[in-house]
C-alpha cells in the first residue's frame, strides 16, 4: 500500500528506521503472541455465566462490563480473539500455500495453463470475498469447517498474482539459465535459485492476508454463517450486542469492535515492518 | 587562459556511512586525498578500474551524492569555491553530467523534449545538428527513453551534455556500448567542446580511448589519484610514465606486452595503511606500508610515491 | 571435435525480423578463434545460440556432428558480459562457484580470487572479481569448447590480462576450443590465431540492424 512512501523515508533516515522496524516487528510479534496466549489460558469459569452480574456496565472489577448473561466481556472477548486468531492463521496458511503453488503453476506451465490461472483470479478478485465466503460456508454447512475453507478459498489470489511475477521475472535471469547449462535440473533450480527467493514474499504475504481473514471470519460469524453461536467468536458477541444496543448497552460492542479494530491494524504493521526489513532493495543502501 | 583552472580539486575526501548488520554501523571511505586540475580548452582523462570511485567523483563535482556521504576537501570553479548551493546554480547550465547510466534519464519524457533541457528558447536546431551528428536519426525525438538501444541510449546521454552547451562537462564513461565509429565521433565531440575553450573530464576505464583522445591523463587507483601525467607520456613507452601502476597498467595492454601484475585493487574499508599500490607494488619499501606519499611534481607531472624517478 | 553453426538464422519472434542470417561458423578442438562487429550485428546473440542458451530458428548448432544436447552438463560453456547477472544476488560466491561441481583450489588462486571473497555476496565485489568468478565456474565445469561474450570489455586491463591469460593457459593444457568475441582489436590479435570479422561474411546478404 504504503511501500513507496516506506521507502522513500527509509532513505532518509537511513539505518535508524530499519532498526526501528526490527525491533517494532519483534515487539508486535510478542504482543500477538501474549494476547493469543492468554486467551486460550483463560478458563472456563472466568467466562462461565453469573445471572447476578448480568448487563453491568464498565467497572474495576469487569473493564469491558458484563453481558445479558452475566459473563465478563474482556475474558470473552480475549478468547474470542484467540478464536479469531487460529481461524485467521490456519485459513492465511493454507491460502498462502495455494497462492504460491498456483503461482508458480502459472509462471512455469504452458501459456495456456497461465491464461486460465490469469482469468480464474480475475474472476475471484471480481466476486465480493463476504459473499462468496458466504456461499463456500453456507453449501459446507456452516461451522468451523465451511469457514475456513471459504477463507482459504478467496485469500490466495492477489498473492499468487505477485508470485507469479517474481517466478516469471527470475525465469528470465540469466543466472538461472547458466544454472541449466551447468546441468542442473528444474526441480534443483526450483529448490536453489526460486524458492530461497520467494521465501521473504511468501512471509510477508502470508502476515499481510492474516488480518484480512481475521476480519472476514468476525463478519462472517456476525452475519450467522459462520462459527456456531455457542463459540465465544468476535463475530458471535458483537452479534449478540446489536440486540442489546438500543437499550443503551453500548459497552457490549463498543470494547470487544475497538480490540479486533486494535488487533487488525497491529497484524497489519507488523507486515509492513517485516517488508521493510526484509525488503533486498533497502537492506544496504 | 591557462591561468585559473576551471575547475580545481584539493585533496577531496568521500565518505559513506554504512551499516554492517542489523545495528552495526561504520564510515566508508570510498575517496581519499584526491587532487585534480582541469583547465578550459582540454580533457582531462580520468581512468581507472571499475569499483575504484571514479563514479563517485562526478556525483561529488556535481553535488549529487547520496545523503549519507560525508564529503571533505576543497573544490573550486573558476577559482570561486564550489559550495552546494553554487553546485545547484551551475549544474545543468555551465556544469553538465554525462551519465553512465539510461536509468539517468526520465522515463515518461520523450527524448526530444528531455534533451532541449529547459533553457528557453529550446535549442531544437542544435539539438537535431547534434542528433544528426551522432548518428541519431530524427525520429529518435519522439521516443521514450525504453524505446532505445544500448548504444544509442549512451549517445543520447552525450547529446544532452554537448546541447546544454556547459563549460564543464563531466563525462562518466560515455562510450561503452557505442560501436566504434560513434565512440569516435562522440570522442571528436568532445575535443570540438575542448577546442572551444571548454573543460571536459572524461572517466573511463578504457585507458585506450584515454591514451587516444586526453590532452592530461589522472590515474585513478582505490579511490585516490596515483599520477597526473601528459596523454604523450601514455604514448610512448612506460619509462616515460612516473608512478608504477601506471606503468602496470601499460604494460598489461595486449599490444604491449599483456602482462598483468598480480593481486587487486584493495577494497574501500579495508585499504592498506600507507600507499594504497603498497601491497602490489614490486619496489615497496618498509616506508611504505607505513605511510601515505603525497602527490609530488616530477618531470611535468605529478605522482603519489617516494621512489618514482 | 568441431563446435559449428550450419546455417543458423534466428529471430526473437516470428514476426520480428532475422537478428542472425545464413551463418556458417566453426571451431575446432583447441582452436582460439576471434569474432569481431561493431555492436548491433548479433554477437550476443550468436554466442548465446553456441552455447545452447537459445535455440536456432532454422539451421543448426552441431558438435561433432551431433545437435547440442540441452540436457546435463554442457559441453560448451559461456562467460558474458556482465558478470552481476550471471550470478543469483542472493547466493555467496562459494555456493556460486559450487553449481559447477567441487571447488578447485589452484584454479581460484591461480585466476586471483581471494578465499575470503568466497564468504560474501556478490554486490560485495567488483565487476571485475565476479568475472574472473564467472570464469572460474565454466573452467571448472570442464568444457570442450568456451564462448567468451566481451568478457573484459568492463574490465581495467590489467584484470583483463589476467584473466585472459588464464583462460589461455587452461585452453592450451585441456586442448580446449575458445571463441573470443570482442571489438578490441589489439586484444584479438593477441590470443587469437584466426579472426572472422561477422560484418565482412555479412557484406553480401543484406545484413539486418
Amino acid at each position: 500500500m504504503n511501500l513507496a512512501g516506506h521507502k522513500k523515508s527509509f532513505h532518509k533516515k537511513g539505518f535508524n528506521q530499519r532498526t526501528k522496524a526490527v525491533i517494532l516487528s519483534v515487539i508486535l510479534a510478542i504482543l500477538m503472541l501474549v494476547i493469543y496466549a492468554f486467551g486460550f489460558l483463560i478458563s472456563e469459569k472466568a467466562v462461565g455465566t453469573d445471572v447476578l452480574n448480568a448487563k453491568r456496565p464498565p467497572s474495576w472489577a469487569h473493564p469491558f462490563g458484563t453481558d445479558n448473561l452475566g459473563r465478563d466481556l474482556l475474558m470473552r472477548t480475549l478468547k474470542g480473539l484467540s478464536v479469531s486468531m487460529t481461524v485467521g492463521f490456519v485459513a492465511s496458511c493454507i491460502s498462502a500455500v495455494i497462492a504460491v503453488l498456483i503461482g508458480i503453476a502459472a509462471a512455469m506451465g504452458s501459456k495456456l495453463m497461465d491464461g486460465i490461472i490469469n482469468w480464474v483470479i480475475d474472476l475471484m478478485m471480481g466476486i465480493p470475498h463476504t459473499v462468496f465466503i458466504i456461499l463456500i460456508s453456507f453449501s459446507l454447512g456452516r461451522g468451523l469447517k465451511g469457514l475456513l475453507v471459504g477463507i482459504a478459498a478467496t485469500h490466495w489470489t492477489s498473492l499468487a498474482r505477485l508470485i507469479r511475477g517474481e517466478v516469471l521475472q527470475l525465469r528470465g535471469q540469466h543466472y538461472i539459465a547458466v544454472s541449466r547449462r551447468l546441468g542442473k535440473s528444474s526441480g534443483w533450480i526450483l529448490g536453489h535459485h526460486l524458492l530461497p527467493h520467494l521465501a521473504p514474499q511468501f512471509m510477508v504475504g502470508l502476515i499481510l492476508m492474516f488480518p484480512h481473514a481475521i476480519l472476514h471470519e468476525a463478519s462472517i460469524s456476525f452475519l450467522g454463517y459462520g462459527l456456531p453461536p455457542e463459540q465465544p467468536a468476535i463475530g458471535i458477541i458483537l452479534a449478540e450486542s446489536m440486540r442489546y444496543l438500543s437499550s443503551g448497552m453500548w459497552w457490549m460492542a463498543v470494547f470487544p469492535g475497538l480490540l479486533l479494530v486494535l488487533i487488525v491494524l497491529l497484524i497489519d504493521r507488523l507486515g509492513e515492518n517485516l517488508r521493510t526489513v526484509i525488503d533486498p532493495y533497502s537492506a544496504q543502501e | 587562459m591557462k591561468d585559473t583552472p576551471v575547475l580545481e580539486i584539493c585533496d577531496l575526501s568521500v565518505a559513506f556511512k554504512m551499516y554492517d548488520s542489523v545495528f552495526g554501523q561504520r564510515d566508508l571511505q570510498v575517496i581519499s586525498d584526491l587532487s585534480i586540475k582541469v583547465y578550459g580548452g582540454e580533457i582531462l582523462a580520468i581512468a581507472g578500474s571499475s569499483g575504484s570511485g571514479k563514479s563517485l567523483l562526478a556525483s561529488a563535482i556535481l553535488g549529487i551524492l547520496p545523503e549519507n556521504a560525508i564529503v571533505t576537501g576543497d573544490m573550486r570553479y573558476n577559482g570561486q569555491k564550489l559550495t552546494p548551493e553554487l553546485q545547484e546554480k551551475l549544474r545543468g547550465t555551465e556544469m553538465a553530467l554525462v551519465p553512465q547510466s539510461i536509468a539517468y534519464l526520465d522515463p515518461l519524457m520523450k527524448i526530444g523534449v528531455q534533451t532541449d533541457g529547459h533553457k528557453k528558447p529550446y535549442p531544437k536546431e542544435k539539438r537535431r545538428h547534434i542528433f544528426r551528428r551522432l548518428g541519431l536519426s530524427k525520429s529518435t525525438e519522439k521516443l521514450y527513453p525504453f524505446q532505445l538501444s544500448g548504444g544509442m541510449a549512451r549517445r543520447v546521454l552525450v547529446s544532452t551534455a554537448l546541447i546544454a552547451n556547459a563549460w564543464l562537462i563531466v563525462a562518466d564513461e560515455p562510450t561503452p556500448g557505442m560501436s566504434l565509429e560513434q565512440a569516435l565521433e562522440a570522442m571528436a565531440l568532445f575535443r570540438e567542446m575542448a577546442d572551444d575553450g571548454k573543460a571536459v573530464i572524461l572517466i573511463t576505464h578504457d585507458i585506450d580511448l584515454a591514451f587516444a583522445f586526453a590532452d592530461r591523463i589522472a590515474v585513478f587507483y582505490a579511490g585516490t589519484t596515483v599520477e597526473n601525467a601528459s596523454a604523450l607520456d601514455f604514448r610512448t613507452k612506460p619509462d616515460a610514465l612516473r608512478h608504477p601502476y601506471s606503468k602496470a597498467l601499460w604494460r598489461a595492454l595486449p599490444q604491449n606486452g599483456f602482462e598483468p601484475i598480480a593481486g587487486v585493487q584493495p577494497y574501500a574499508g579495508n585499504l592498506p595503511q600507507g600507499c594504497l599500490f603498497a601491497p602490489r607494488c614490486s619496489c615497496k619499501s618498509p616506508k611504505c606500508e607505513q605511510e601515505a606519499p603525497p602527490m609530488r611534481e616530477l618531470r611535468g607531472g605529478e605522482v603519489r610515491c617516494f621512489y618514482a624517478t | 571435435m568441431r563446435l559449428e553453426a550450419e546455417n543458423v538464422r534466428f529471430r526473437y519472434h516470428k514476426k520480428q525480423a532475422w537478428v542472425l542470417k545464413d551463418l556458417d561458423f566453426g571451431v575446432e578442438q583447441g582452436e582460439c578463434v576471434g569474432l569481431l562487429a561493431p555492436s548491433g550485428y548479433g554477437k550476443t546473440t550468436l554466442a548465446m545460440l553456441l552455447a545452447g542458451y537459445l535455440a536456432p530458428s532454422e539451421g543448426e548448432i552441431l558438435l561433432d556432428g551431433i545437435p547440442l544436447s540441452t540436457k546435463g552438463v554442457c559441453p560448451v560453456q559461456l562467460i558474458c558480459q556482465h558478470p552481476e547477472h550471471a550470478v543469483n544476488p542472493r547466493w555467496r560466491l562459494r555456493k556460486v562457484l559450487e553449481e559447477s561441481g567441487e571447488i578447485q583450489e589452484e584454479m581460484l588462486a591461480s585466476l586471483g580470487i581471494e578465499k575470503e571473497w568466497l564468504n560474501r555476496f556478490p554486490r560485495e565485489l567488483s565487476g571485475g572479481e565476479l568475472q574472473r568468478f564467472c570464469a572460474a565456474r565454466a573452467l571448472m565445469s570442464n568444457p570442450a569448447f568456451l564462448i567468451c561474450d566481451e568478457i573484459s570489455t568492463m574490465l581495467d586491463v590489467i584484470t583483463q590480462a589476467q584473466i585472459w591469460n588464464k583462460i589461455c593457459d587452461e585452453a592450451q593444457k585441456r586442448n580446449m576450443g575458445v571463441v573470443v568475441i570482442t571489438h578490441n582489436l589489439p586484444l584479438a590479435e593477441r590470443i587469437c590465431k584466426k579472426i572472422i570479422r561477422l560484418d565482412i561474411i555479412h557484406n553480401d546478404n543484406s545484413f539486418p540492424f
